[in-house]
């Protein structure tokens, strides 16, 4: 079916706004051209969109990003405590001075430029590959717009277990900054990986990362998105799950005007675990929407989804979570909670969360509640001398914990808390 | 289903209903057809049709622009593809738009006129006499005395309503009761003031389609203060063939009034599917309460697939006064493919919505319902409990919203929606809309699926029952929470079917 000019319109004028990415070996330019096309076909996201029925695309489409004003901030990077390997990105571009050497015992980094390059790579059976596996049942043009265009990133191969973490961060330093990134992550059969992420990237960020998590793998992932009020920021998370492998995600969000992160897993192989998690807290002019499709493709694999949105001063909070089960794929266990604290009437949630099975052997729950603080536990905090906004932080901390537990290293879990802590202070100023 | 006839008659429930259920037993009962001489509009939908439809029901001007305005409106919609069905292409140009029996033409004088055919098709869906007389339209068959139970009964036979009863008994109570083609010659300020105000002409692809050709369906008007003294029914009737039955029913309870409304349907078994699309609007206003239930079970089309009812409904009640109560139940066994979401605009301060459904799909059947739960009022409050039982190939989804505008502060929404699967070639979806625009709300929704347990039907089997029997008992165990809702009579026939429409599902 033909587009509606409309939309085909958008699509041109976005793409005319950024150039195509240097040449690169004959493997990746067949990938960029074949996500170029998706994109044509497809068209980029509209807000009449079912998929975009909560959140309005409009200023992730538009030709040139937002200009969204640098949070000047005394904070320290989220990860700097832990022993890591840390590579900067500078509104979207690699910054080798500000970065650790690429290079780690198990693992092997490269450049996304670099790989792309080389003529005979293993990135050519992930690159945009698990992007296109996530284009279906639904459109995820955004991301693919990413493959087309992205000229940065990272290309990371485990081999084995890493004797550190990865630490992704991602500095904001222009007001008018467009960064597009994309990573591609292969582990290997048995191999280990953690990678942290944390920054505000630019004014405008489309990331996607790609993960292949090979069977008896374990990949852990943890990322904060940073406090500048005005970024906006949408991330596609792909990943395709083997035999007996885990995945595990887990994001902290504070403000930013937009952000819309998808999460798109698929577990292929038997036994294998995949959890997605998520904590947000919104105050005033702050839209995010947690967007995640987990697919069971096999036998006796396990999902979680756990997301928990702190919302307040008009805030808008948005969740679509899918889990699908494939015909065959007996004694899954799915479980999906969407919950959302609305600390003020002017604030606003939105879910969407689905189920759809095709196979009988499967116990699949979802559950999802919306409302205010709980009166009688804030009551019991007061009447114990508890003044009314630390009462309120703590019933709030409370109601984020169990998207928090979920991180299953306890020193990234207790900085993710101290994080929070710190974030909900400083409101009280 | 040998245990039913053991069955003790407890005091207050009908002989004639106990009848009924046995009866029930077996694969799809309603399959067979009447042949009887019949006027057909000519194939197809045109202006033509849509005024031909109107002049047929001697309607006054304002109703036959009413309709052509919604025929306009048809021509620039589209159908709608959201749902997770999957069904061939409907040719609307291949459908009758108007089928009356020939007979009907003029009102018979007395039983011996009545084309002893319809007689025949009313006996065997198991309608008392009494009311055979009526629905075959004798004249002053309503004088007669009623034996047992009371329950008003307008039954739509294809295009037209061949008879209400009790019309006299519910008029002395100041209810009125009767067919919507009726209600326009009789009753057009209030028809005129009600219709489309639920369900606006041009709401929805098959909404608009029914506003341009509805022929007939139920009118019921209970006025302030008053409680209905009996149930109302509407018995629907699919019986010639390539015809589409496009019924419109308009409740209207007024101020502190109460009814209770059941409808049911059937139609014959045959190898092409036909199309079934109605609109149901309720009007409840301050302090009124409207229960309306649902036996819906449409020919489902054979083991193979071949044939069946497309079920495209569109039902929503506005309570529009403070304190205004609706009440949804339905049962869905029946149709090919059913595409159906009652709806209740909570529009009133501390009004109520309740919606409690079971929806059993086996062999190809495929169904997409649900709810729409429109929170505009302060302290309004709304539960949903849905049940989908999904068998053999089939795909059954729930599909539901609930809104919480700004203004509804300090409401309620609880909502629980469980499936059952039984065999791994069928599907089980939800897919639930949750807008909550205020935080004085507050809104709950938890959802499973799961098999049949083994260790229920263990016990069962060990108890000397056999598999179906079993499964039997598990999914009415399973569906109590919806056959409690509805009225003791139509909770025994729900009861039946659930295991009917089970049938052949395992083993």
């Amino acid at each position: 079916m033909a587009l509606p000019q409309v939309k085909q319109d958008a699509t041109e004028a976005r793409l005319a706004a950024t150039d195509r990415p240097a040449k690169g070996a004959a493997w990746a330019e067949t990938a960029r051209d074949a996500a170029l096309s998706r994109v044509r076909s497809m068209g980029l996201p509209h807000r009449r969109d079912e998929y975009w029925k909560f959140t309005t695309p409009d200023s992730l489409v538009q030709p040139d990003a937002p200009a969204a004003a640098v949070h000047v901030s005394d904070e320290t990077n989220t990860f700097d405590e832990v022993e890591r390997l840390h590579i900067v990105f500078v509104d979207g571009v690699f910054d080798a001075s500000a970065s650790d050497e690429l290079a780690l015992e198990g693992v092997n980094i490269e450049r996304l430029a670099d790989a792309v390059s080389t003529d005979i790579h293993w990135a050519k059976d992930v690159y945009g590959v698990l992007e296109l596996r996530g284009q279906d049942p639904v459109a995820r043009p955004l991301a693919a717009l990413n493959t087309a265009l992205a000229s940065d990133g990272v290309v990371i191969h485990v081999t084995g277990k890493a004797s550190k973490p990865i630490n992704l961060v991602y500095h904001h330093t222009s007001d008018t900054s467009d960064a597009i990134l994309h990573h591609v992550i292969k582990l290997d059969q048995g191999a280990d990986l953690t990678v942290l992420e944390n920054g505000p990237a630019a004014a405008r960020f489309n990331k996607v990362m790609e993960v292949d998590v090979a069977d008896g793998a374990t990949f852990h992932h943890v990322r904060t998105q940073g406090r500048d009020h005005e970024r906006r920021a949408v991330t596609h998370l792909f990943a395709r799950l083997g035999e007996e492998s885990t995945f595990k995600s887990f994001t902290l969000t504070a403000n930013g005007a937009l952000t819309r992160n998808e999460c798109v897993v698929e577990l292929t192989g038997d036994n294998a675990a995949a959890h997605v998690a998520g904590a947000c807290v919104g105050d005033g002019d702050f839209l995010h929407d947690d967007t995640v499709f987990i697919t069971h493709d096999a036998v006796n694999c396990e999902s979680r989804q756990v997301f928990k949105k702190v919302l307040r001063n008009g805030a808008r909070g948005v969740f679509q979570g899918k889990i699908l089960v494939k015909p065959g794929a007996q004694k899954t266990d799915g479980y999906q909670i969407s919950q959302s604290l609305l600390l003020d009437g002017d604030s606003e949630f939105d879910a969407k969360p689905e189920l759809e099975i095709y196979a009988d052997d499967v116990a699949c729950s979802h559950g999802s509640t919306t409302g205010a603080i709980d009166e009688d536990g804030l009551f019991y905090l007061r009447a114990r001398g508890v003044p009314e906004d630390i009462a309120t932080n703590l019933m709030t901390l409370a109601f984020l914990a169990e998207a928090v537990e979920e991180i299953e290293d306890e020193s990234l879990r207790n900085i993710i808390v101290s994080r929070l802590e710190g974030w909900l202070d400083r409101r009280l100023g | 289903m040998a245990a039913l006839d053991d069955t003790q008659v407890k005091d207050g429930v009908d002989q004639e209903t106990v009848d009924a259920v046995r009866e029930m037993a077996g694969p799809y009962k309603h399959g067979w057809n009447t042949d009887i001489e019949m006027d057909y509009a000519p194939k197809g939908l045109t202006e033509d049709i849509v005024k031909l439809i109107s002049d047929k029901n001697e309607e006054p001007q304002w109703m036959t622009d009413w309709r052509l305005q919604a025929y306009e409106r048809w021509l620039q919609k589209k159908e709608p593809d959201w749902a997770m069905l999957d069904y061939p292409e409907v040719d609307f140009q291949e459908q009758y738009y108007y089928a009356r029996p020939k007979s009907m033409a003029e009102k018979p004088k007395s039983l011996d006129d009545v084309d002893p055919k319809i007689l025949e098709t009313y006996k065997k869906l198991g309608i008392p006499l009494k009311e055979q007389m009526v629905l075959a339209g004798v004249e002053g068959a309503d004088e007669a005395p009623a034996e047992g139970r009371k329950v008003a009964v307008d039954a739509v036979f294809d295009s037209v309503s061949v008879g209400t009863t009790f019309q006299k008994e519910l008029e002395s109570a100041g209810v009125i009761f009767c067919s919507i083609s009726e209600a326009i010659q009789k009753h057009p300020e209030l028809v005129k003031k009600y219709l489309g105000s639920v369900v606006p002409v041009s709401d929805n692809f098959y909404a608009t389609l029914n506003s341009a050709v509805f022929s007939d369906g139920s009118f019921v008007y209970v006025p302030p203060g008053v409680r209905c003294p009996m149930e109302l029914s509407t018995y629907f009737r699919i019986n010639a063939e390539n015809t589409g039955q496009f019924e419109r029913t308009l409740i209207i309870a007024d101020k502190g009034s109460y009814v209770s409304y059941l409808e049911g349907c059937t139609a014959p078994q045959r190898d092409e599917s036909q199309l079934h699309a109605a609109v149901v609007e309720i009007v409840v206003e301050e302090d009124a309460e409207v229960k309306y239930s649902t036996v819906q079970n449409w020919f489902p089309g054979n083991e193979d697939g071949t044939g069946g009812i497309y079920n495209f409904v569109t039902k929503r009640a506005d309570c529009r006064g403070d304190r205004a109560k609706v009440m949804w139940t339905q049962v869905e066994t029946g149709s090919a493919v059913t595409w159906k979401y009652p709806s209740c605009i909570l529009r009133g301060d501390d009004s109520q919505g309740e919606f409690y459904s079971i929806a059993i799909t086996n062999n190809y059947q495929q169904a997409d319902t649900g709810t729409k739960m429109v929170h505009l009022g302060k302290n309004t409050r709304s539960r949903i409990v849905s049940k989908g039982i999904s068998a053999g190939q089939a795909q059954n989804t729930y599909r539901g919203l609930v809104s919480m505008h700004p203004k509804a502060t300090n409401s309620r929404n609880y909502t629980q929606c469980d499936s059952l699967l039984i065999g791994d070639k069928c599907g089980a979806h939800t897919v639930p809309y949750i807008e909550v625009k205020n935080n004085s709300s507050r809104v709950e929704h938890e959802a499973t699926t799961s098999k049949v347990d083994d260790d229920q039907m263990f016990y069962c089997r060990q108890r000397g029952m056999d598999e179906e029997e079993a499964v039997a008992l598990v999914v009415n165990g399973f569906c109590k929470d919806v056959l409690q809702a509805l009225p003791m009579e139509f909770a025994m026939e729900a009861q039946q079917l659930v295991a009917i429409s089970l049938e052949g599902s395992v083993g």
